[in-house]
């Protein structure tokens, strides 16, 4: 009857445990020896079966006689094998004495294969274990999105920014950067209120020279060259280059960064437009004349 | 009949399309819901016109209330936000608060406030980094002077800490790498200092950012660090302020930011330059990333025995919006 189970089951009909591929025929039961698809190894087809299965670490030794047939609950005889892996062997030698070759050299071969695997395990336990946390799907999303939102609403560059200008008012920079006008102010502030110093002295001087600012603006240059000086004083050229000059001294002044200079020298620039327009003006339609 | 036949009437007066006057349509009149043809194309053609003189029609969207009104306008409400309306935390710490001040002077973080120490930073990951994880591992290196990039080789973090103490390493970053990611931080002050567990997300390494400038250089950046207001917030604070040196370089110009929002800490790498003593200039380099506290321990890394000052608790620290922990 066994030949009748493989015909059908096996070959022709359907049967559950089968598992097709392109190149190979799988058995899904848990019985089964090999876990192919064959005459020899279905525990179905095969009234006299046997397998090494392993439950919780241990090793037993499954069998299937015809005598048991007729009952499926006694059908199954199992036996639990020695821990060691020799005495192991030979137990399932004891056991399947008188039978089959087939079965016999496949369930040694299966027992091996699980030792060995179980002995993995009990190493890899030894070493760093990774914990793998699920996540939720709900919450990894509303904390996306609250990130965007919070990355909205905290304006980084900006934020950024002014802290940076704060720190620059409140001079952590020191003497680095020469951004005079706003500390001009508050120190003309301090002068007003406490009495003469050295640096009241320099400003006061500064303060006056800005009265007299057609003269101030050359002697004050000590950076520009003495042709610009020249140049200046006599000021019997054009408009444009005198302005031009004069934007190019403001422009030097600023780079090399003297303090006292820019000041007054920003605030200079459209007092002096303005003179020279006056001056040269009628100069220039003379000489034009 | 009504809205048709004022119009209309006036339509009949003129005598056909002529010059029209300034007729105000109700507002419910609508052109198109003139059912005869000639009529509606004639209304249609006096609309057109009154509205290219400018006027008349439906009245156009009135301005807004502070142009119209002038100084006559209901002061402007100040609109509602979520930083407005956040839960008051009762451990938010006042500037002039002595407990706190006592409790930073003695806590772990002394020794580098006060400058006896040199942060020395070690940076590693988790086993077998991808690509991503290594170059952002370079680049974090870049940013943090003093930070050294040693790879991670299946060794167990409980033994390699006595070793970096053994080194003089006063700091611990570990990265942590899922599906070739980078997605947490572990932070750890050495000599047995607090841990704390990050969740990053939005990791940018610097290829990927827009208009970045050139590479960070070994100047040491200045520290930028917002909104951390609570006591845990401080105290996280402090923990990223001791990852770079105490003086930072002026004249590298560069500056790394810790921005808090919502309990949010955004890590941003700028270069800065003042244009103006009012207006700065910041180009992005760097990478960036954004983190969120997970926990906070108060040993080195230890995830079983380790004694926990904070652990986000879902259930109970979720459950409102306008509650931070930060």
């Amino acid at each position: 009857s066994s030949q009748v189970v493989w015909d059908t089951l096996g070959n022709r009909q359907f049967c559950s445990y089968k598992i097709t591929t392109k190149t190979q025929n799988f058995c899904r039961n848990e019985y089964n020896l090999t876990g192919l698809c064959n005459r020899s190894s279905c525990p179905l087809a095969n009234s006299q079966y046997a397998t090494v299965r392993e439950e919780k670490g241990r090793c037993y030794l499954y069998m299937k006689t015809i005598e048991r047939a007729a009952f499926p609950r006694r059908l199954w005889e199992r036996v639990l094998l020695n821990k060691n892996y020799e005495k192991a062997l030979e137990e399932i030698d004891e056991n399947l004495i008188y039978w089959p070759r087939f079965i016999r050299h496949k369930c040694k071969q299966r027992f091996t294969k699980i030792t060995q695997y179980l002995i993995r395990i009990r190493k890899l336990t030894l070493k760093r274990q990774r914990k793998l946390v699920p996540l939720r799907r709900k919450i990894e999303r509303r904390e996306k999105r609250r990130e965007e939102k919070a990355l909205v609403a905290a304006q980084l560059d900006n934020a950024i920014e002014k802290e940076l200008l704060e720190r620059l008012k409140q001079a952590t920079y020191g003497d680095i950067y020469n951004f005079p006008i706003h500390a001009f102010d508050k120190a003309l502030q301090q002068q007003d209120a406490e009495s003469e110093s050295e640096s009241d002295a320099e400003k006061e001087e500064d303060e006056e020279d800005m009265d007299q600012r057609e003269f101030v603006e050359a002697d004050d240059s000590d950076l520009s060259d003495f042709e610009d000086m020249d140049k200046l004083e006599t000021s019997s050229e054009e408009e444009q280059e005198e302005e031009e000059e004069v934007e190019k001294k403001a422009s030097h002044s600023k780079s090399k960064g003297k303090t006292p200079l820019k000041g007054p020298a920003r605030r200079k620039r459209p007092y002096i437009e303005i003179e020279y327009e006056e001056e040269t003006e009628p100069t220039s339609k003379t000489k034009a004349a | 009949a009504g809205d048709g036949s004022g119009p209309v009437g006036s339509a009949a007066e003129d005598g056909g399309p002529a010059a029209p006057q300034r007729v105000l349509f109700p507002p419910t009149f609508s052109v198109s819901e003139i059912k005869n043809k000639q009529r509606r194309h004639f209304m249609f053609l006096r609309w057109k016109q009154q509205q290219r003189k400018g006027g008349g029609g439906p009245a156009r969207r009135p301005l807004p209330e502070g142009r119209r009104l002038g100084p006559a306008a209901p002061p402007k409400a100040i609109p509602k936000t979520i930083e407005n309306q956040r839960v008051y935390d009762e451990t938010t710490v006042d500037p002039n608060d002595e407990e706190v001040a006592f409790d930073e002077a003695t806590d772990e973080f002394a020794p580098y406030f006060n400058r006896q120490t040199v942060p020395k930073i070690l940076i590693t990951t988790s086993d077998r980094p991808r690509g991503r994880t290594v170059r952002f591992c370079e680049q974090l290196s870049t940013v943090i002077p003093n930070s050294h990039v040693y790879y991670r080789r299946g060794l167990a973090l409980k033994r390699i800490i006595p070793q970096c103490i053994a080194r003089d390493f006063t700091d611990l970053i570990v990265i942590n790498e899922d599906r070739k990611i980078p997605n947490g931080l572990v932070l750890s002050h050495l000599p047995d200092g607090p841990t704390a567990h990050f969740r990053m997300s939005s990791v940018r390494l610097r290829k990927e950012i827009k208009r970045k400038g050139k590479e960070p250089t070994e100047h040491v950046p200045e520290v930028i660090l917002n909104n951390f207001t609570t006591r845990l917030g401080h105290s996280i604070g402090r923990m990223f302020a001791s990852l770079f040196p105490h003086d930072p370089q002026f004249i590298g110009r560069q500056v790394a930011t810790f921005h808090n929002q919502r309990d949010y800490i955004f890590f941003r790498f700028h270069r800065y330059i003042f244009k103006s003593e009012k207006k700065v200039g910041i180009q992005e380099l760097g990478p960036r990333f954004t983190l969120k506290l997970r926990s906070l321990q108060k040993g080195t890394f230890d995830s079983k025995f380790g004694e926990y000052e904070w652990i986000h608790k879902r259930r109970e620290m979720d459950t409102s919006r306008r509650k931070f922990h930060l």
